[in-house]
């Protein structure tokens, strides 16, 4: 098994943090992964992805041109990464950081209504976690017991309070998670 | 007991330097490797092991701290970026030419000038060819994984006492920001007072009875006598290049062509191998670990074997020059750059590599 993942949105929505929990959880699942931030002018400008490679395999190249899996958050990263996604791979998004739908006919589209779901119940802060429950739901290529560890250790101790909100959030999402194109 | 963490590039060589006993880090912050003084700072080495971590008023500063430091026995090093390192060449030759241990870090990003933060390779020319003035030579690493930044710490420092001679880690902002797994060693002592006495007897750590002054200094102004210390040099350099020369082979056993890349761009030549031999192309990567030394001697025996060569490098073509005299013009050599803060794409490479060798 080799997931090559990217997300990318807006910084402050936790792009890098949501990246960040999966590598740490696949290596608490004794996985190869690799995590490698845009951290240049794109970054500076307000938005940020986050390339994250979780496999069974000694993992190449950490930095890619085309994805299993593109994880979006905002326009212009559905701009940008849309034409990226492998044949037959999996393109989330939230709506709520859209302005038009995506295009593509030979992928699987799922949206997520994180951003409104994380308004509605007062935990913005955990919206990423929601966009991470409905991407898990979808691929478990990591189980939640190691998604636990995972985040114990990104975390810092004085948060770990805050994980059972963390993880009631994953769940919430993998509720949210809606088909909009799914081939067959 | 190794520790496993997830790490940065900079974090991880952070926290290698501190379990191999370092004594000092001087620096001067610069992206993409600013990661490695705000670790440390944040780790408060002076606290933890007794390690000073210091940000000097700038690059120059930083490093004649770094040689002030190395002329006591100490374990001190210094990092920057592109810039920031031209900036230390002239302190480095001089280091070169006293003969004292450093460790050096150069998170390279795109130039010439202040360019781009983005990752680059263009600074190759500079680490191995010199840099600053004078006929010297740095022990070059170049990290291909978060793994390697952490291993070149130890073995960095462990080479630059052995040789009396700063040790440069060659990386790049890909490598210096993203993270991978990581096994970290334990923790090693500092030098005691007693061991520097012991160990580095040309330490100018204060005169005793039983010898003279021990002087540091590159200059000698009696020509005879500097020819003689550069004769010694030279002959240091070739201890080195019959010693230490480290490389790595990727899918060379079978191999009709090789792509010949070092740091990132060695990882990407990786993913480009998969899709090569998936269309039945038989391709291997030769990884140089060491810079300097240059794997010459390995390079050349592949001559026999692989049919043409191509050097992927994030420059303009820089290690190309000692691939091909490796290679004595036995085989075709061509460069594939990308440059200026672009990272190559597995499979344009593996295009070039069918353009400029297989139908070349």
């Amino acid at each position: 098994m080799t997931e090559e993942i990217i997300i990318a949105g807006f910084g402050g929505q936790g792009v890098l943090s949501m990246g960040k929990i999966l590598a740490y959880s696949g290596v608490m699942q004794n996985k190869e992964v690799s995590w490698m931030p845009s951290y240049g002018p794109e970054m500076r400008g307000g938005t940020a992805n986050v390339t994250v490679i979780i496999s069974d395999e000694r993992i190449s190249s950490p930095i890619l041109h085309e994805y299993d899996t593109a994880i979006i958050l905002n326009q212009q990263s559905l701009d940008k990464f849309e034409h990226s996604v492998k044949v037959g791979g999996l393109l989330i998004f939230d709506p709520n950081g859209i302005t038009r739908l995506p295009e593509r006919t030979d992928i699987n589209i799922y949206s997520i209504e994180a951003a409104e779901m994380a308004g509605k119940l007062g935990l913005s802060r955990v919206f990423n976690m929601i966009v991470l429950g409905g991407f898990l739901k979808l691929k478990p290529i990591v189980d939640m017991e190691y998604i636990h560890k995972g985040l114990e250790k990104s975390l810092p101790a004085r948060h770990h309070v805050m994980i059972p909100e963390n993880e009631k959030a994953i769940e919430t999402g993998k509720g949210l998670i809606t088909p909009v194109l799914v081939l067959n | 007991m190794k520790e496993l963490r997830l790490m940065k590039g900079n974090e991880a060589f952070a926290e290698a330097v501190i379990r191999a006993g370092a004594d000092g880090y001087f620096g001067y912050p610069i992206t993409p490797q600013s990661e490695v003084m705000e670790y440390l700072m944040a780790q408060k080495t002076h606290e933890r092991t007794g390690m000073v971590t210091l940000q000097a008023e700038s690059e120059i500063a930083a490093i004649n701290m770094v040689y002030g430091g190395a002329g006591c026995g100490k374990r001190v090093l210094t990092s920057s970026s592109s810039p920031g390192m031209s900036l230390k060449q002239e302190g480095i030759s001089y280091i070169a030419g006293a003969e004292l241990p450093c460790l050096l870090l150069n998170v390279v990003r795109g130039g010439p000038g202040l360019g781009t933060i983005q990752p680059s390779q263009s600074d190759y020319f500079q680490s191995t060819k010199g840099g600053g003035h004078g006929d010297y030579r740095l022990i070059v690493l170049a990290p291909s994984s978060v793994q390697e930044m952490a291993d070149f710490a130890g073995l960095g420092f462990e080479l630059a006492f052995k040789y009396r001679n700063p040790v440069l880690v060659l990386s790049d902002g890909a490598i210096g920001q993203m993270m991978e797994k990581v096994e970290l060693d334990v923790q090693q002592p500092r030098f005691t007072d007693e061991e520097i006495r012991k160990n580095t007897p040309w330490a100018t750590i204060g005169k005793t009875p039983d010898r003279d002054h021990n002087i540091i200094t590159s200059l000698d102004l009696e020509s005879i006598k500097m020819e003689q210390h550069n004769h010694k040099l030279q002959e240091k350099y070739r201890l080195i290049e019959e010693n230490e020369v480290r490389y790595e082979k990727i899918g060379c056993e079978d191999a009709d062509y090789a792509f010949v890349a070092y740091g990132t761009s060695a990882r990407i030549c990786q993913k480009s191998i998969e899709l090569a031999r998936a269309e039945g192309i038989k391709v291997g990567l030769m990884r140089p670990i060491t810079l300097f030394p240059f794997p010459k001697k390995i390079l050349n025996e592949m001559t026999s074997r692989v049919k043409g060569i191509l050097c992927v490098e994030m420059s303009a073509g820089q290690m190309i020059e000692d691939v091909k005299l490796a290679v004595e013009g036995r085989i075709k050599v061509e460069h594939f750059g990308r440059y200026g803060g672009i990272v190559h794409s597995p499979s344009e490479i593996v295009e070039a590599l069918k353009k400029q060798i297989i139908g070349g």
